[in-house]
């Protein structure tokens, strides 16, 4: 027999007082998290299109591959722009070794004990110093003591030691994500800690591990500081368009640093130069993030669990 | 007839809280050797004794012995080797983030192998065994973690006798697939037994029943009984507390 029911659906769901109350509140929420949301990005536009829009007039191939000129009133940028790429490469090749096989240690190797802890806390504090403090240090331990005099290789160092921690801390994260049941399951199959780490700990985690690093390549070339008394100076002209312009016993210049220098000790600079300079040092940390970004999403497709 | 492993006194502290009370018994070649017992009892601290992964825990303690093959499993020196010689199978199963091929190729390429015809050949005759070899064997390339939890089950089976173990461990092995499926790798077993001796911790009780030659009962870290599977299931066992445990009255 039919039983012929039909409820209309707006008889069931008639909408009472306390359900306007939830949908006004929920909206109130939601446009109060987009405009939260919005004052973040709204600054990081302004400033990157009032920059562009400034340095317009002045970009160009050529701004990259010439040096300063006229006591950096006119000119470009190859010099510092080349010595930032160098104190970023060779602070990385320092750093990101020592830091990732650091994490390893101490993730998969180390048991909880004193010195582990010690270890720890070091390196939470060690990502807390003030920049400056590490540019003492710098000047301290790699220009004086070990007798590297202000060269490329002294302020790298002192951005080493500055990313060390952040990679440190970074590469524990990206281990920590890889399951504890693959690695006993590997242990119960008689694999050693080595074999269990490079057949399935590192591969799972190398996305992590490479964003982490990647990331401390716009810290290293964004830095002041500590390049300014280890390995900067304010001016040297170097062969235009040579990639091994620099040596790395000897100073170099830097985007960061020439762009104090033209913005505040040099008068006269042609109006679009610190604009473009800015750009040109905005535009590669963006672009290596967005590289880094590109990356962890091309391996989070291949993830295998 | 030789024990295949004998244990005599094993006590098992993690800090101050004990695991183990200090157990006593052997294992018999090509047995089946069913352990039961509630949470807590120290059932699986008991297999991770015997493979020594128990080392990887902080804070873990052991005294007393273990002998396989009449050797006393901590003057070993080689401990991966020893691993080998024990396969385990855990509760949920772990399928290695490599290609189904490589989840069982895993072990003996740690042990060294090299030769692809001898690897190939472990991975047929180890899918075969562990009843999953018909449902992979066009796709050896896929991802293990791609499986479902019953087929990583089997595959983590087949992985634990890649390495051709003398003893077989599983560690309340169907609590995560399906009847079906528990009852062909229950088969599985039956037909492993003439080649290795295995030793099963389940929470089914008519498990043990159904495979195991004998029984061991296991509670808050004490061996309280262990008989012939008919006597631990019969209407009178030696202890109560077995009876109890085994008709759902515990307590």
């Amino acid at each position: 027999m039919d039983t012929n029911i039909q409820v209309s659906p707006g008889a069931m769901f008639t909408e009472t007082a306390l359900d306007r109350q939830k949908r006004r509140i929920e909206n109130v929420v939601r446009i109060f998290l987009l405009v939260v949301t919005s004052l973040m990005i709204i600054p990081l536009l302004l400033i990157i299109g009032y920059l562009l829009y400034k340095a317009l007039p002045v970009l160009s191939f050529e701004f990259l591959f010439t040096n300063p000129k006229d006591n950096m009133r006119a000119g470009g940028i190859w010099a510092p722009f080349l010595g930032t790429i160098y104190l970023v490469v060779v602070s990385l090749l320092v750093s990101a070794p020592i830091g990732v096989f650091a994490a390893v240690y101490l993730n998969e190797y180390a048991r909880e004990n004193w010195f582990t802890r010690i270890t720890n806390l070091a390196v939470v504090n060690l990502a807390g110093v003030p920049s400056i403090v590490h540019a003492l240090f710098g000047v301290g331990a790699f220009v004086l003591f070990a007798g590297l005099g202000e060269s490329i290789l002294a302020a790298s160092l002192t951005l080493a030691i500055m990313t060390l921690p952040v990679i440190i801390a970074s590469t524990t994260e990206a281990l920590k994500a890889v399951p504890m049941s693959f690695r006993e399951a590997c242990w119960n199959l008689g694999a050693t800690r080595w074999q269990t780490i490079r057949r399935i700990v590192i591969p799972n985690s190398i996305s992590g591990i490479l964003t982490g690093v990647i990331l401390q390549v716009s810290r290293a070339a964004g830095e002041t500081a500590p390049i300014m008394f280890t390995g900067a100076v304010f001016y040297k002209a170097i062969a235009e368009g040579d990639l091994f312009a620099y040596n790395i016993t000897e100073q170099c210049m830097a985007l960061s640093l020439h762009l104090f220098t033209i913005s505040t000790q040099v008068p006269d600079v042609t109006e679009g130069i610190p604009y473009a300079t800015a750009v040109m040092l905005v535009g590669s940390v963006l672009l290596i993030n967005a590289v880094s970004i590109g990356l962890r999403v091309y391996l989070r497709t291949r993830k295998k669990w | 007839m030789e024990n295949k492993i004998e244990i005599s006194d094993l006590r098992v502290h993690y800090g101050d809280t004990p695991a183990l009370n200090g157990i006593s018994f052997d294992v018999h070649p090509n047995e089946i050797l069913s352990i039961i017992g509630p949470a807590q009892s120290g059932k699986t601290t008991l297999l991770k004794v015997i493979n020594r992964t128990l080392e990887f825990t902080q804070g873990a303690k052991v005294e007393g012995s273990v002998k396989l093959d009449g050797v006393d499993i901590q003057t070993i020196g080689d401990v991966y080797g020893l691993r080998r010689r024990i396969g385990m199978v855990l509760p949920l199963p772990v399928g290695l983030p490599l290609s189904i091929y490589d989840n069982v190729a895993f072990a003996p390429r740690t042990a060294g192998l090299r030769t692809k015809s001898e690897l190939d050949e472990i991975v047929e005759r180890c899918l075969q065994q562990a009843a999953l070899w018909d449902e992979v064997k066009d796709r050896l390339d896929t991802l293990g973690t791609k499986l479902s939890g019953g087929q990583q089950q089997r595959l983590t089976i087949a992985r634990a006798l890649s390495h051709q173990p003398e003893v077989l461990c599983l560690d309340e092995f169907s609590i995560a697939i399906d009847p079906v499926t528990t009852m062909r790798i229950e088969e599985v077993l039956k037909s492993l037994q003439k080649e290795m001796t295995i030793l099963l911790v389940t929470n089914l009780v008519q498990q043990a029943k159904r495979l195991a030659n004998r029984t061991a009962f296991f509670l808050n870290g004490d061996l309280i009984e262990i008989d012939t599977t008919d006597v631990i299931f019969s209407d009178n066992p030696t202890n109560q507390a077995t009876y109890d445990y085994i008709n759902g009255s515990f307590g």
